[in-house]
């Protein structure tokens, strides 16, 4: 485990060296403040679309922070040959997904902590409520969902030719499943067979990643999602951040290591 | 070399300024969004009235795959008095019962009540508006509607008559701005004089309008004759209140009911009319 924890701790270290994490805040906090500055009609109290924009930044900039760390974490070692010395220590090859994995889900924790920080204190200042449960409820799914995010990452890294490749792959596909995972089922019956068969296995085999998205809740101020809910779907997470892990690991296991 | 490209560059671009402003539209445009946006801009505008309705419902909205018995925006018959009924609230739930289990599951993370803003919440859908309106200000609804919110519910007369005249400057013609701008006078600031004065032009302007556009708008002109004949039974002039009420008993789809409120006034006509004082002696 402690090797685990070694590995994720280099990859934490990464992400705050790299330039990524910080000018995608920097972005997301001038267009806040931005936003956040102009009048509408002389009334100072309206906040609801500096939270929508605010949220909808934090989603894009957590999504391409997670999966470009993620992405390049592998093919990185391979090309820079450190993945050797690494192998040698001696560290197994699940050891180096798991901590490959828990460097990347840690790193993106603390950028959303941030993130949502930020949020709290410009929202807040505005309206001067600060409803701290609604706000955990949303960064913890937001939290999980990007630990289904990065595991399929890494699956990908290991299969796809270039970290580019695999990070285009993915961005495609997580904004898919989010925008169009819950109407899937609707699409499907509106399409002839075998598309309709075809659209709702998928509709049921995918992982529904829309669940994680809880900023109309946040937005609207529509107070809690029911916590038994959010255990489920935490659940429903792991689930599948572990199968994606498993393929992973399965495919590295068998990987040629020379480039 | 260098020198001579930049004067070759520096030629052209003094020669080519003028032809170029007339390649498009775009340049004569009178804000930043049309110069940026072209017509595209008008997309945008729409989807900017969407999400000012959208907000409306606090999030509880049909995507474009589901399905809507209504199509017209609540933001807009609201803005023409209608509150929903228990039918309305049953063709509004477009979400229906669970498809399957997913389905089931994913709506405890999805707004599922229908509700509309309320308490000077009402606010949080005026960016949109104003948005839409740099957008696309031929769009005269988001004004009407927009002016509706401000007044009505937000205790902004003073705003709402800034848009809606921002409104008429982009759209002098419009009957619906000016019937909407009669009710800031009439509602809000309590003067009959120029609520009638606008709602008399707004009549104008509708009968010079041409018959299709009149036809379609018919409602429009019964909202605004109705509102002057109430008007003229308010000031006193019955004469004119029941002209007012027999001009828009011919475009409304209930005209029995104005039928009633014009006997109304014909009662207190004839409790006004005195009695002839009989030989005294």
């Amino acid at each position: 485990m402690s090797k685990i924890f070694a590995l994720a701790g280099v990859v934490i270290k990464e992400l705050y060296r790299r330039k990524d994490f910080y000018v995608l805040f920097v972005l997301t906090a001038l267009l806040t403040l931005g936003a956040g500055m102009v009048n509408f009609f002389h009334d100072d109290k309206i906040v609801r679309y500096v939270k929508d924009i605010c949220l909808l930044l934090i989603w894009v900039s957590a999504l391409v922070i997670s999966v470009v760390t993620t992405a390049r974490q592998i093919p990185a070692e391979r090309e820079a040959r450190t993945i050797f010395p690494l192998l040698a220590k001696p560290v197994s090859r699940a050891q180096v997904i798991a901590g490959k994995f828990l460097g990347c889900w840690l790193a993106t924790g603390v950028a959303l902590i941030v993130f949502y920080f930020f949020f709290a204190i410009v929202t807040g200042s505005k309206e001067h409520f600060w409803p701290w449960a609604a706000y955990l409820e949303a960064v913890w799914m937001h939290w999980v969902m990007l630990g289904v995010v990065i595991a399929m990452v890494l699956l990908g890294s290991i299969y796809f030719a270039a970290p580019s490749s695999t990070s285009t792959i993915t961005i495609i596909v997580v904004g898919g499943i989010l925008l169009l995972g819950t109407h899937l089922k609707i699409i499907a019956l509106q399409q002839p067979e075998p598309m309709q068969f075809i659209l709702t296995l998928f509709y049921f085999v995918m992982p529904h990643l829309e669940w994680y998205d809880l900023r109309d809740f946040v937005v609207y101020d529509m107070g809690l999602v029911p916590v038994g809910a959010v255990l489920l779907a935490t659940v429903y997470a792991a689930a599948w951040t572990s199968i994606f892990l498993l393929l992973a690991w399965f495919g590295f296991r068998r990987k040629s290591l020379t480039t | 070399m260098l020198a001579v490209l930049f004067a070759i560059a520096f030629t052209l671009s003094a020669k080519l300024a003028l032809p170029a402003d007339n390649w498009s539209g775009r340049a004569k445009s009178d804000n930043v969004f049309g110069m940026m946006f072209g017509d595209g801009r008008k997309l945008f505008a729409n989807h900017f009235f969407t999400m000012a309705d959208v907000y409306f419902h606090s999030g509880y909205y049909p995507s474009v795959f589901d399905q809507r018995a209504t199509e017209e925006k609540e933001i807009i018959s609201a803005s023409h008095g209608h509150k929903d009924s228990e039918e309305d609230e049953k063709n509004e739930d477009f979400l229906g019962k669970p498809k399957d289990w997913v389905d089931a599951f994913g709506r405890n993370f999805r707004i599922t009540q229908h509700t509309h803003l309320e308490n000077h919440n009402e606010r949080e859908i005026l960016p949109w508006l104003r948005l839409a309106a740099d957008l696309d200000p031929q769009k005269t609804e988001i004004y009407t509607v927009g002016a509706f919110f401000l007044r009505e519910h937000l205790n902004r007369a003073d705003q709402a008559e800034a848009f809606l005249r921002e409104g008429l400057r982009n759209n002098p013609d419009s009957y619906e701005i000016l019937f909407e701008l009669g009710r800031v006078y009439h509602d809000a600031y309590h003067d009959l004089d120029r609520a009638r004065n606008v709602w008399q032009l707004g009549v104008k302007k509708y009968m010079t309008a041409p018959a299709d556009q009149q036809k379609e708008d018919k409602l429009i002109f019964e909202e605004l004759a109705v509102n002057l004949a109430r008007l003229e039974d308010e000031a006193g002039n019955y004469g004119a209140a029941i002209d007012w009420f027999h001009a828009a008993q011919k475009v409304s789809p209930v005209p029995d009911a104005l039928q009633k409120q014009i006997n109304d006034i014909q009662k207190k006509m004839a409790a006004l009319i005195p009695v002839t004082p009989g030989k005294l002696y």
